[in-house]
């Protein structure tokens, strides 16, 4: 046992040293929260008394009051024919778009000006391109389909463009020599390399083209944002809990048949 | 010779009567949902002049908006992003601790992190916004927090991700010792997972960037506040001023993000 507990002579070396660039990030997170806390004019205060609030809330939104079930599945349809509408159309407006950005298939002079296109349809958020909508098509269904048309471009067809950039390029080569013209080659090469990430692409877009149309509804594009924001105004919070519940069972449901559809493709 | 009497098929037949399915129930709901949505055809005909006279308002931006409000409101913007993304990591790593198998093996407890998880992404940002001003009032406080709790479920989720793809034998190796649950925890899952957890937050705080900048539309503090008055004022050049920085702040925190990305992967 001495030798055990004798000091070794060798250095004794730390196997887990101390990052102070890490430890340096973190005491300024710390400096920035109390510094925006402060600026922003949060209190403790204002906090628990909202937190009363929230019981009372609460407590007026439970039991979920169902009672108007005409108003909420006619909400309730309406967004998804805008989700499903908005998400095929953006959807086929990407493959070519996303085409176009692909910088192996087009000369820089498409693709690059196609590149900022996508980015400016990105970079703004649903909600601001739904009010621009709805001040220039007015009110209804049609604002909130071409605002998520839109949203669905910046994002499907950046990711296509994406995809289509990692091909191989044997088989394209291997379909040109066929002497095949250039709508073969994509339907022929292309496409069938691109498919399966497509359809996965496809799904994602459409799950979130279903919740973003019960939000476009608040600005007044249509669907069951508009139900919801209603009842917020009118204090209906048990028929707000009601929607609220759908919203989410929805979305439930069609995450279980999106994990279905990607199976089978 | 021999005749080959069977044909290459690419898929089974029951491959092909589930994608016939999908394919069947694809064009039924589209032709549903175009037959039925509502859409005055006038209001489409006149879309592009209407917008062409939108933006023909815009011009020329009020660049003296600025520093009147603009400014202001924007930091505030950049604030209650920040500031609910800090505030997000509070509820997201003990959910995604729960939720990842490899560190709590009760399915029970998998459940309750998934609920939690689910319902935050299900309810949109907006909708969370709006839950907030009914609790504590129109303000920053609700914003933040609208933030944070549409933001549990994106980093809960993909951090338990990470943590489940991990390697595990450092962990194995640090329980083998005898080591605290802890240590464990900071010496064997931290150092695996500590790339994409800065990029998860980074992501993320990219995403709240755009986010919150519509929060204001509802009440919850921030640009969308002075979008929204200016925009009940039909005051087109200042909405313009606050859309331009907007966009420019957005694409500012893209590029940061990015960078900042590629240096830590």
């Amino acid at each position: 046992m001495a030798g055990l507990n004798k000091q070794s002579d060798t250095v004794q070396h730390n196997p887990f040293p101390r990052n102070w660039w890490v430890s340096g990030l973190w005491l300024v997170a710390a400096i920035y929260l109390v510094y925006s806390v402060n600026s922003m004019g949060l209190d403790w205060d204002r906090f628990t008394a909202g937190l009363g609030h929230a019981d009372k809330l609460l407590d007026r939104m439970f039991p979920p009051n169902f009672s108007r079930w005409e108003l909420l599945l006619d909400g309730l349809i309406e967004s998804l024919e805008i989700a499903v509408i908005s998400s095929v159309v953006g959807i086929f407006l990407s493959l070519f778009i996303g085409l176009l950005a692909s910088r192996n298939f087009m000369p820089s002079w498409i693709s690059t000006p196609v590149r900022g296109f996508i980015a400016l349809c990105r970079s703004f958020h649903p909600v601001i391109i739904a009010i621009l909508f709805v001040k220039s098509v007015g009110f209804g269904a049609l604002a909130g389909i071409l605002t998520l048309v839109i949203a669905s471009i910046g994002f499907i067809a950046k990711l296509f463009a994406e995809a289509i950039e990692e091909i191989s390029f044997k088989q394209v080569e291997a379909i040109r020599a066929t002497g095949a013209s250039f709508v073969s080659v994509i339907v022929f090469s292309v496409m069938p390399q691109v498919f399966s990430r497509f359809i996965g692409f496809a799904t994602y877009q459409f799950d979130s083209n279903l919740r973003n149309s019960t939000m476009v509804g608040i600005v007044g594009a249509g669907g069951l944002g508009g139900t919801l924001f209603s009842a917020f105004q009118r204090f209906d919070y048990d028929f707000v809990a009601a929607i609220l519940i759908t919203i989410i069972a929805l979305i439930l449901f069609w995450e279980f048949l999106s994990t279905l559809v990607r199976r089978i493709f | 010779m021999q005749q080959i009497d069977h044909h290459w098929q690419r898929f089974t037949l029951k491959q092909k009567l589930s994608r016939f399915t999908v394919y069947l129930c694809f064009i039924v709901a589209l032709v549903l949902s175009v037959r039925t949505v509502e859409i005055i055809p006038e209001f489409f005909y006149d879309a592009p002049e209407q917008m062409a006279d939108m933006f023909g308002r815009m011009w020329p931006i009020d660049f003296a908006f600025y520093p009147i409000s603009v400014h202001e409101a924007m930091i505030e913007t950049l604030n209650i992003a920040t500031l609910g993304t800090l505030v997000t990591l509070i509820f997201s790593i003990p959910l995604a601790l729960m939720n990842a198998s490899n560190i709590v093996a009760s399915p029970w407890v998998h459940w309750i992190a998934r609920f939690f998880l689910v319902s935050s992404r299900s309810v949109n940002s907006l909708v969370w916004a709006l839950l907030f001003v009914a609790i504590f009032g129109p303000g920053v406080l609700a914003g933040v927090l609208a933030i944070a709790f549409r933001s549990v479920g994106f980093v809960g989720k993909l951090l338990a991700e990470a943590l489940e793809e991990i390697n595990m034998g450092s962990v194995e190796a640090l329980r083998a010792t005898g080591a605290p649950w802890g240590a464990v925890m900071l010496k064997g899952y931290w150092p695996q997972v500590k790339p994409a957890f800065f990029s998860i937050v980074l992501f993320r705080w990219d995403i709240n960037v755009r986010e919150s900048a519509v929060l204001g539309l509802v009440g919850a503090g921030g640009i969308g506040v002075v979008l929204n008055d200016s925009m009940n004022l039909f005051q087109w050049q200042q909405v313009a001023m606050s859309l331009l920085a907007i966009f420019a702040v957005v694409v500012a925190a893209e590029v940061l993000v990015v960078n900042i990305r590629k240096r830590l992967i």
